[in-house]
């Protein structure tokens, strides 16, 4: 057996990343005082797509390369297996000790850090979902380790979560979904050295918002596709290189097109919010934009395209769990702390039931992620319980996100503490749609 | 690895429950809540059937028979065991009727409790033989610390002095485990518990409780008044340990509050089921792969009750779980009966209030179901009970500082 293809050489090739990395040695990153960036911080600043890398194939593909589905296991069991268990502790051993430090920053300067990112691309989470021959080290097709790796990152910060993970929302449906000539010319970069920036949108600027009904609209046209709309809340939009766009295919439905930067047409505006906003969020404006008839992404499937949006929410599940459980770990010693009338305010009932909710609806969010992306990694139905993680991660999250700065008084509602940042991204994880996979 | 579906091995175990829960407690279901206090006898024949399962080495699932941690099972890595087929089984039977599930001789909270603490010996005496539960007083309920009913060993006997309320199936069972304190001074320690056969002098019932719902559940209440219990009564350890303190006696709770847990997953099951026919006959269809807030209202309750639904039932298999694996499951318990709990309260409402007169009325069974869904939010432990065991948990405080 290579030592790729055992489960245990797999985790100690990621460790392996990790221990070489300077991130280990506790070397204090750059701050990103240089903010290249600082338009971002403006809303509606407004510039051409990014220079993209010329994409091209390194080896031609006869078929798209998958990763086989995971076996079924007969029992009921909540323990990671052992290599999960490496990755996670690696991965939030990463997330507190670098993006918690960062993201205040990272947060006011809606930037995140470029050392920051490529340390995180270094740590080779990208490259798990992406099979051996395409120079990936994946070797099954895991939903849930994904999970377990969105939750850990979230619980160092959400907004540099999302920067950290948008690149393998592209590549991931590449490989899910990307026939051999997609896979070949694109994926090559995303095991590269230097990871492009990239992203999935789905979002668009309207109350209500279904994605099962766009109004980016796709027709055909030049013997390719036109592409027209607005997308919006797309992570790193002005540096990404390469998009994954959902639009309505004319007479068709819903489906995903790869969209390189540079192509002619495509617009950039800056687009700030209320959080996420280490994840540099842009509007993707898409003017009269000309694509080959290869950009479309599994001949415009239906089950293909509501895969991809459930495996989405599914990753604001686990980003909002891991940011809740950021909460649940800051107010405990808070309000053990916190003195008032004479004792510790952790000591009255309406402040620990509080904390005791957290704690329960939290565990409730982390089972239903679970369990969803379990089915979907066996191939299983999962819409249902994908919409049941969904509503619980949306309200409960929100709600423990209000819980946290409520806890803390004044002091949540200030700067100096985490939690009022955490308020904003948990609002977030109810609204958005696409950009990351799991 | 990580897989929260339902172990394929108690497939057919939950498919037996739920047959039984089918035939059984739904087509008895309305007739024992309108005949109050009247004996289910249907029951005696299903009992029968579930002592053979039990004995034929399968689990009965009804609740009280499995959720003793036997130490002498190999350890090979992950479990599947007793503790989660039976809550299993327990959904299923309460998703058919609760208060029936609570009727099932021989299936008794005191036979959990039983099943939980009692040395061998007793195990063998008491062994096929319905036993109650006797905690509450009429002047403490929750802080069963205070309970006043008194033991005093007299010879080969301890005599029992006090009164005790709520004991669910306490007119029925031939048996009731009965806490007092050896030494009301002592505190906690003190308070032991005794298997009292239901026909020693000094043990008089007093009334049956009428109730808001599980009516086919029998409520009683007793006095003991110089009743004599024999010395090998005691289950568990006679010496007062300052140092255990409440430990004998409450480790019962761990094995029997997931089980209430499993209680509610079933009942908030029932609604759930039987408000969405309602509503798809009456043209109110659930897309899942759509946004709740572009569908009709009603669809956007009912998927925020169905994920309350959905985590009560993960939580509690998790505590099940944790049991079978050995892992210490007080707070993981607790969480699913906190949840579990008001989660089933609020949907049997909420469920009624969707299906509107046809929810209110006695022509369907969802007015009865949100009337026995409060009482999972009570026996066990409460709503506020439960949350102060997870917060003292997590915050690391005693009882005397968070109270």
């Amino acid at each position: 057996m290579s030592l790729a293809n055992d489960a245990m050489g797999f985790g100690l090739r990621v460790l392996n990343r990790f221990a070489g990395l300077p991130v280990v040695d506790r070397l204090g990153l750059r701050k990103p005082a240089e903010q290249v960036l600082y338009q971002a911080t403006r809303t509606g600043f407004r510039t051409i797509g990014a220079l993209n890398r010329g994409f091209t194939a390194t080896q031609k593909l006869l078929k798209p390369a998958r990763l086989p589905q995971s076996r079924a296991p007969e029992l009921f069991d909540l323990a990671p297996s052992d290599e999960q268990q490496m990755l996670r502790d690696t991965v939030q051993g990463f997330a507190l000790e670098q993006l918690r430090t960062h993201a205040a920053a990272a947060d006011s300067a809606c930037a995140a850090p470029a050392e920051l990112l490529q340390q995180s691309s270094d740590l080779g989470i990208a490259l798990m979902g992406v099979p051996e021959e395409l120079g990936g080290v994946g070797s099954e097709r895991s939903a849930v380790t994904n999970v377990l790796v969105a939750e850990a990152l979230a619980q160092g910060d959400l907004g540099l979560a999302v920067a950290c993970l948008a690149p393998s929302a592209v590549s991931t449906a590449l490989v899910l979904w990307g026939d051999a000539e997609q896979q070949s010319k694109y994926l090559p970069a995303f095991v590269g050295e230097k990871i492009p920036a990239a992203a999935l949108a789905v979002l668009e600027p309207r109350p209500l918002f279904d994605p099962m009904v766009l109004t980016t609209r796709a027709y055909a046209g030049g013997g390719g596709y036109v592409l027209e709309g607005v997308k919006s809340l797309v992570p790193r939009a002005a540096e990404a290189e390469l998009f994954i766009v959902a639009a309505h295919l004319e007479d068709q439905g819903p489906a995903l097109f790869i969209v390189e930067s540079s192509t002619q047409g495509v617009l950039i505006e800056s687009e700030p919010a209320m959080g996420l906003r280490a994840a540099s969020t842009g509007r993707l404006i898409l003017d009269n934009v000309r694509l080959p008839a290869s950009a479309l992404l599994s001949d415009a499937e239906a089950s293909v395209y509501t895969d991809c949006i459930n495996l989405a929410r599914l990753g604001w599940c686990a980003l909002a769990t891991g940011t809740a459980q950021a909460v649940l770990d800051y107010v405990i010693p808070y309000v053990n702390e916190r003195v008032a009338f004479g004792e510790p305010i952790s000591h009255r009932q309406a402040v620990a039931f509080n904390v005791a909710n957290i704690a329960i609806e939290l565990e409730s969010m982390r089972l239903l992620t679970w369990r969803a992306a379990g089915r979907a990694e066996r191939g299983l139905p999962f819409s249902r319980e994908t919409a049941l993680a969904r509503r619980l991660c949306a309200d409960k999250g929100m709600a423990i996100g209000n819980d946290g700065v409520q806890l803390l008084g004044g002091h949540g509602y200030v700067k100096e503490h985490p939690v009022e940042r955490w308020y904003r991204d948990l609002r977030a994880a109810g609204l958005m749609e696409g950009v990351v996979l799991v | 690895m990580i897989n929260l579906e339902n172990p394929k091995k108690f497939s057919a175990l939950v498919n037996q429950a739920h047959q039984v829960a089918a035939e059984i407690f739904r087509s008895n279901s309305r007739k024992y809540d309108l005949a109050e206090h009247s004996y289910p006898k249907e029951l005696d024949m299903l009992a029968a059937l579930l002592d053979g399962m039990n004995s034929a080495g399968g689990n009965g699932g009804a609740g009280a028979a499995g959720v003793r941690r036997d130490s002498k099972d190999g350890d090979s890595g992950n479990r599947n065991g007793s503790n989660l087929s039976t809550v299993l089984g327990v959904m299923e039977l309460c998703w058919g009727d609760v208060g029936l599930l609570l009727s099932m001789p021989r299936q008794g909270l005191g036979n959990s409790a039983i099943a939980s603490v009692a040395n061998d010996e007793q195990l063998e005496r008491f062994k096929g033989r319905w036993a109650a539960m006797a905690i509450t007083e009429p002047h403490c309920g929750s802080d069963s610390a205070a309970i006043r009913t008194s033991a005093r060993l007299d010879g080969d006997d301890y005599v029992l002095n006090g009164e005790k309320i709520f004991v669910t199936s306490g007119e029925r069972a031939e048996l009731v485990v009965v806490w007092a304190t050896l030494d009301k001074a002592a505190g906690r320690a003190a308070i032991k518990s005794f298997v009292v056969e239901k026909n020693t002098p000094g043990f008089e019932l007093v009334r049956l409780e009428h109730k808001l719902g599980i009516r086919a559940s029998d409520t009683a209440q007793f006095a003991l008044v110089n009743c004599r219990v024999p010395k090998a009564n005691l289950l568990g350890d006679p010496k007062i340990d300052v140092e255990k303190g409440f430990g004998g006696v409450m480790q019962t709770f761990d094995n029997t509050r997931p089980l209430v847990a499993g209680m509610a997953v079933g009942v908030a099951c029932a609604c759930l089921e039987e408000t969405r026919k309602i509503l798809e006959q009456a043209g109110v269809k659930i897309d899942y792969d759509r946004p709740a807030l572009t569908q009709h209202a009603a669809v956007a309750e009912f998927l925020k009750m169905e994920a309350d639904y959905e985590a009560a039932r993960l939580l509690t298999m998790q505590a099940a779980w944790m049991a079978d694996n050995r892992k210490p499951n007080s707070l993981q318990a607790s969480m699913a009966k906190a949840k579990a709990g008001r989660s089933c309260v609020d949907i049997a409402l909420k469920c009624v209030e969707l299906c509107g007169s046809i929810g209110y009325a006695e022509n369907e069974l969802l007015e009865k179901w949100a009337r026995d869904a409060k009482i999972l939010d009570i026996f066990e432990g409460t709503q506020q009970i439960q949350l102060l065991i997870v917060a003292r948990r997590l915050l690391g405080k005693t009882s005397a500082e968070l109270r």
